[in-house]
């Protein structure tokens, strides 16, 4: 820290001699770094802020997006997004904590908080692992298009498949068999591609075709997310009774692609398609600086145990790869608010 | 080479045991600072919809809250507010600058997307 450094007048200070910010190359290297790579990380996030002041009400809401915990299922919105700031707020106290240890010569303090700062780093990585898979994957309903053109994502709670019994045998499966593996899978696929006729008859994989035994859905509601013909984004949503009568008339239809499961680069089951896109690059362009960042944590951590750093005499190795870490959390911080909270 | 008439700030950066513990207290306020306005974020972005009338207060909040926080990892956990003055703000002006700018265009260009959109049509 700079208060440290003797005071200089300005005629030595700008003479060559001295630094004019009084910090070491390596650390103002760094800055102009993080400087830059704020920049890219600004522009990424401006450009989604065009995008969503554009597309306005058919922009998905974070809240009703992510709204799954792990082993726990829906209903808590925004739980597990906030638990991994927290996370990710709390590995950067750790490296803190690790610098400040650096700055009194004590080994075992860095060594200490530097596997804490990693056990952070690498909670994160995961938590964000699993929530690409549960982007990707997509709810049990999907989003489907009504037969005015609109669209509309669903929610509710999906009654669980109990099995299928096959009514006309195909390949491999034979007449009157009850199928009970797989299930939600067959039946999202076959929905997609239109095999699921109006009497619930499913077509699967062997060419046989089955009767769905499924519970009833709760609470079914559809909220339009693109102007039909008729529905139009910002109308109250479709409830009830209405709600499943529209939403089983387009998965039933028989055509390919009225229904919609999870993510991928072309469409998603959230919202408009630039959406998806985003998500990936800037939370993946995000995740990466954290995957790295753990890497070279544990490059430094190596370092710290044999004692490089001791010998030197400071520990400013751990000063500057805590500068990018926690440059890795500040843009999570932004990521947070503009991605999840707004 | 090693050069003797160069500043080696790496060793400034040394404190004592005193100054250590007054640090650490001051990265532990932060902590729960930071923890709580978190926790508070959550729960009003859960509990206020976004159909609502105070919604619009509620984004601005959230704004506010994260350049808020974004300042205190900046300043405290990254040391800028330590720096010297000519570092500190050779690193700020210029991004800020840059950036409002950038936030200015992008917001006003999407408002003219969207109305040429909503006049000339398109899917």
């Amino acid at each position: 820290m700079a208060e440290h450094s003797p005071k200089l007048d300005s005629k030595t200070l700008w003479g060559g001699k001295e630094s004019p910010f009084q910090t070491s190359y390596g650390k103002l290297m760094m800055w102009f770094f993080l400087v830059s790579d704020a920049l890219t990380f600004s522009g990424l996030l401006i450009a989604y802020g065009f995008s969503r002041h554009d597309a306005q009400d058919s922009w998905p809401i974070g809240e009703e997006t992510f709204n799954s915990m792990p082993f726990l299922g829906h209903g808590y919105p925004l739980l597990y997004v906030a638990l991994m700031t927290f996370i990710l707020i709390v590995s950067s106290v750790t490296m803190v904590l690790a610098v400040e240890s650096g700055h009194r010569m004590n080994q075992k303090g860095v060594v200490k908080w530097l596997i804490a700062t990693i056990i952070g780093g690498a909670f994160f990585v995961g938590s964000q692992a699993w929530e690409w898979s549960h982007f990707i994957h997509g709810s049990e309903f999907g989003k489907i298009e009504l037969s005015d053109g609109s669209q509309a994502i669903v929610k509710g709670h999906f009654g669980e498949i109990d099995n299928f019994t096959v009514v006309e045998a195909g390949r491999h499966h034979k007449k009157g068999a009850v199928i009970k593996d797989d299930l939600l899978h067959e039946f999202q696929h076959a929905a997609v591609n239109g095999k699921i006729n109006d009497d619930g008859m499913i077509r699967l994989h062997d060419g046989s075709l089955a009767k769905i035994n499924k519970a009833k859905d709760h609470e079914m509601k559809l909220i339009i997310k693109r102007d039909g013909s008729k529905n139009k984004v910002g109308d109250t949503p479709i409830l009830g009774k209405a709600a499943e009568k529209k939403y089983y008339e387009a998965v039933y239809a028989g055509e390919k692609n009225r229904v919609i499961y999870g993510a991928n680069l072309e469409q998603n089951e959230y919202g408009p398609q630039q959406y998806g896109q985003f998500f990936f690059f800037i939370t993946g362009f995000h995740g990466f600086h954290v995957f790295s960042g753990v890497i070279i944590n544990i490059i430094i951590l190596l370092g710290v145990i044999s004692g490089t750093y001791q010998k030197r005499g400071h520990y400013e190795m751990v000063e500057k790869t805590g500068l990018y870490w926690h440059f890795v959390d500040l843009v999570w911080v932004f990521v947070f608010t503009f991605f999840y909270l707004v | 080479m090693e050069r003797d008439d160069l500043i080696e700030y790496s060793l400034h950066a040394h404190h004592s045991e005193e100054k250590g513990k007054e640090i650490r207290k001051k990265i532990w306020m932060v902590t729960i600072l930071l923890t709580v306005i978190t926790v508070v974020e959550v729960f009003t972005g859960a509990f206020i919809k976004q159909s609502s009338w105070v919604w619009p207060f509620v984004k601005w909040g959230f704004i506010i809250l994260t350049v808020f926080k974004a300042s205190y990892i900046v300043l405290v956990f990254m040391h800028l507010g330590d720096e010297k003055k000519s570092l500190k703000y050779m690193i700020l002006i210029p991004y800020f600058l840059f950036i409002l700018y950038l936030i200015f265009i992008a917001l006003w260009e999407a408002l003219a997307v969207g109305d040429a959109w909503s006049t000339y049509g398109g899917a």
